[in-house]
């Protein structure tokens, strides 16, 4: 066990890595889920859809991001088809009610993802160790994500507040 | 999870071992720092209300810093149950106590969304195991005679 906000080795960072690409799918998984209720619904909402269709594909570019970072530290990703069928299992049955639901849901998505991204380039900059792949490519990249998160959730914030 | 959530995370599974209040030193051992440090951060624990320390009999959660401690666990168990079930980790214990301190639990919660955790969680983690009891924990290598000989 260590205490303290530091990342030391490579195995460390691929396995946050690692972590993250998993919260990306989860992201992607939950916001197709969404996205295929919609056709349930008694009037589609566009602007709801269209958010919906945004984070899915934002999150896919994430992914793909974070999987070229793990692959250059040599370690594996997790396909995404199998993090699909985690969620449709713990997820079958607990529909969302309606839009408000999604929209919290996607709201806490994008905050969960700006969280992580935000500890780990902190726990980054701590950390005075060297890794296999470029540190500032790596900051870099996680930053721009991080950055792209906040937008995400400046964009459900906005949307919540125009349906209030 | 913060510092002070490790902390009070340690003080309940060693108050839970020993059957009563945790000592300096095998909270010290227990998370790898130093005596002087974890007398520092029990100075702090009783400030902010979460712990009671008694010279030479040790430190003992507040009703507060059990609840945090309980929270706390809960997220350790889904980071240990994440490493184990979906991605399969071997070494889920060790490598969960590395990453303890970068997870927050607003990153658990939603990890726990896809994983299949028991209802009477955090009593199900076994403090000496260092794990959920429905985890499958590798066996420790039990040395033969011949290696014992080598």
């Amino acid at each position: 066990m260590s205490v303290g906000h530091r990342v030391s080795s490579d195995h460390q960072l691929a396995r946050l890595l690692q972590i993250g690409i998993v919260l990306e799918e989860v992201v992607e998984a939950r916001s197709y889920h969404h996205y295929q209720s919609l056709d349930d619904a008694p009037a589609l909402d566009p602007e709801i859809e269209s958010l919906l269709e945004h984070a899915a594909a934002e999150s896919a570019a994430h992914r793909e991001r974070l999987e070229e970072l793990v692959d250059e530290l040599d370690a594996e990703s997790i396909p995404f088809e199998e993090i699909e069928a985690l969620v449709q299992a713990q997820y079958g049955g607990t529909d969302p009610d309606d839009f408000d639901d999604i929209l919290y849901d996607q709201l806490a998505n994008e905050e969960t993802a700006y969280k992580f991204y935000d500890d780990l380039v902190g726990a980054l900059r701590a950390s005075e160790a060297t890794f296999g792949i470029d540190r500032d490519h790596l900051i870099d990249v996680l930053v721009e994500i991080r950055e792209e998160e906040a937008d995400g959730v400046e964009e459900v914030t906005k949307v919540m507040n125009d349906r209030s | 999870m913060n510092t002070a959530d490790q902390y009070v995370k340690a003080i309940y599974l060693l108050q839970e071992m020993e059957n009563g209040p945790a000592s300096t030193g095998a909270l010290a051992d227990r998370l790898g720092v130093s005596p002087a440090s974890a007398n520092e951060m029990i100075g702090k624990l009783e400030s902010r209300g979460l712990a009671e320390h008694e010279k030479y009999k040790g430190v003992t959660l507040t009703d507060e810093g059990i609840v945090r401690a309980r929270d706390a666990l809960q997220t350790y168990c889904i980071i240990e149950r994440f490493l184990a079930n979906v991605l399969s980790v071997d070494e889920f214990r060790a490598e969960a106590g590395d990453l303890e301190p970068v997870i927050d639990d607003l990153v658990a919660e939603r990890l726990d969304t896809i994983i299949d955790r028991n209802a009477e969680c955090p009593d199900c983690f076994d403090p000496e195991t260092d794990a959920c009891c429905h985890l499958d924990v590798p066996a420790e290598p039990v040395e033969t005679e011949e290696q014992r000989a080598d």
